[in-house]
């Protein structure tokens, strides 16, 4: 992983809304192919750091760089470069108005121009790989939230963006629904896709990450392997997060 | 009830409705562009055009259409501007109504979901697409039932031109009451021509409101 060329590197960002720092001096770097996984308790900033990395939030101190050009300086075309940074949402955001096919294809035709023919043959092409290709016509309400999502992942996927970043993409999924989502996102891993992913699914994230980085009060904690982060975390707040999911009968033993 | 009257005199109030309904319409369509402009500036909270559309909003809602057309029609030539009767009408009712379009319009921009801006700006689409191709046509389909009642709202207030010397319905009913007295003939022809004019606008509207409501696309 180490040859492969760093795409993303966020160097001690600082960002408050005000009152306290919500992210307080976060530095990570992101190689090509990489998959990051960042976890940590509610509030503590992951999604934050997903929105400062894609415009949505500015920060107050720090830089964000995308291939070696510094992003939070200056005048930054956003546009530009959140066709290179892929974001998907927790809660889906497709747009109602337009059927699954236009969702997917708005961005191809108005942002980048493409033939309309061209993008909607990849559409159904994308929309194939997810199994949702009978849904092309289909709105947004007809749908299932976990085909929602998937829908979702195409539409960031057509851009063909440098790196994706998943905001806790099942947190509003039923049980069953998480599944289907996250097997599109090990796939995307298998392919190389460099990611970012923000998730409470402690499974998936020892799944599909090549290093977790573990998030709390707006600093990173611990940064590590997912086998070590898993089985012997160094943290002790990343050790009391871990215990927060094992259940044992009588209550909590730890 | 004098048939032979309101016979000979129908084609005065076909002449009125056609002045009336003209106008009308110019002064909604010029409503809806100044609606659109107005919330425009409000969503992009453009300095000083924000301070100005909200001084604009409050004293065109505050102030009868009345009053509007007396400043018109009576107060600029004093400053030197002198609009025609048409001219007054079409940009009273325009100055009354944007205000009351941009409302609509806001509330519905409000309902559509944050989420929808932001996801719309990850893929790269620019702020004005954005309020193009995702913001404004749900805005719009949320805004209808209220776009539609302002348009009734502001033909009915067409009843007022009258007095900048418009020859609109309601002067051609009071100069016949005035001339000959036929007051009954009059006015009953009075509230057909209202009526025909605002009867089919509002079963359009019920139809078009039940339609968009059938085709909703709420999550």
């Amino acid at each position: 992983m180490a040859q492969q060329p760093v795409l993303l590197e966020v160097k001690n960002i600082v960002k408050n809304y005000g009152e306290g720092n919500v992210l307080d001096g976060v530095s990570l770097e992101l190689r090509k192919g990489e998959v990051k996984v960042v976890i940590g308790p509610s509030g503590c900033g992951k999604s934050t750091l997903l929105r400062c990395i894609n415009g949505l939030e500015k920060i107050q101190a720090g830089q964000i760089l995308l291939t070696g050009n510094v992003l939070t300086e200056g005048k930054t075309d956003w546009s530009k470069v959140r066709q290179k940074i892929g974001m998907v949402f927790q809660s889906y955001d497709l747009f109602p108005h337009m059927s699954v096919l236009d969702n997917i294809t708005l961005g191809p035709v108005k942002v980048q121009g493409r033939e309309k023919k061209e993008v909607v043959l990849e559409a159904e092409k994308l929309l194939g790989r997810v199994g949702l290709l009978d849904k092309k016509d289909a709105y947004p309400r007809q749908l299932s939230g976990g085909q929602k999502q998937r829908v979702a992942i195409v539409r960031a996927l057509i851009l063909k963006p440098e790196i994706l970043l998943f905001d806790e993409v099942t947190a509003a999924l039923d049980p069953e629904m998480v599944r289907e989502v996250l097997d599109v996102i090990l796939e995307l891993a298998d392919d190389g896709y460099t990611m970012l992913i923000v998730t409470h699914e402690m499974q998936f994230a020892r799944a599909v990450a090549d290093q977790v980085v573990f998030l709390d009060g707006g600093r990173i904690v611990e940064s590590d392997a997912p086998e070590q982060f898993f089985t012997q975390p160094k943290a002790e707040r990343a050790r009391r997060f871990l215990n927060t999911f094992v259940y044992e009968k009588g209550g909590e033993k730890a | 009830m004098d048939t032979e009257f309101i016979v000979k005199y129908i084609p005065l109030y076909v002449e009125a409705t056609k002045l009336t309904l003209g106008i009308g319409l110019v002064g909604i369509v010029l409503s809806v562009v100044a609606g659109l402009l107005i919330v425009w500036i409000q969503y992009f909270r453009l300095p000083v055009f924000k301070q100005l559309a909200a001084v604009y909003i409050e004293l065109s809602r505050n102030t009868p259409l009345l009053v509007q057309l007396f400043f018109l029609y009576f107060g600029l030539p004093k400053a030197g501007i002198r609009i025609s009767s048409q001219g007054c009408a079409m940009i009273g009712l325009c100055f009354l109504g944007g205000s009351y379009m941009a409302e609509a319009f806001r509330s519905g921009i409000e309902s559509v979901e944050r989420g929808q801006e932001e996801s719309a700006l990850a893929l790269g689409l620019k702020k004005s697409q954005v309020v193009r191709y995702i913001i404004l046509p749900q805005a719009i389909s949320v805004s209808v039932p209220a776009l539609c009642a302002n348009m009734i709202f502001l033909l009915k207030e067409t009843s007022v031109f009258s007095v900048v010397a418009l020859a609109d319905l309601m002067y051609v009913a009071k100069d016949l009451i005035g001339l000959y007295y036929k007051t009954d003939e009059a006015l009953l022809m009075l509230v057909i021509a209202y009526l025909m004019i605002l009867l089919p606008i509002s079963v359009l509207a019920a139809a078009l409101e039940r339609r968009l409501r059938y085709a909703g696309f709420g999550n």
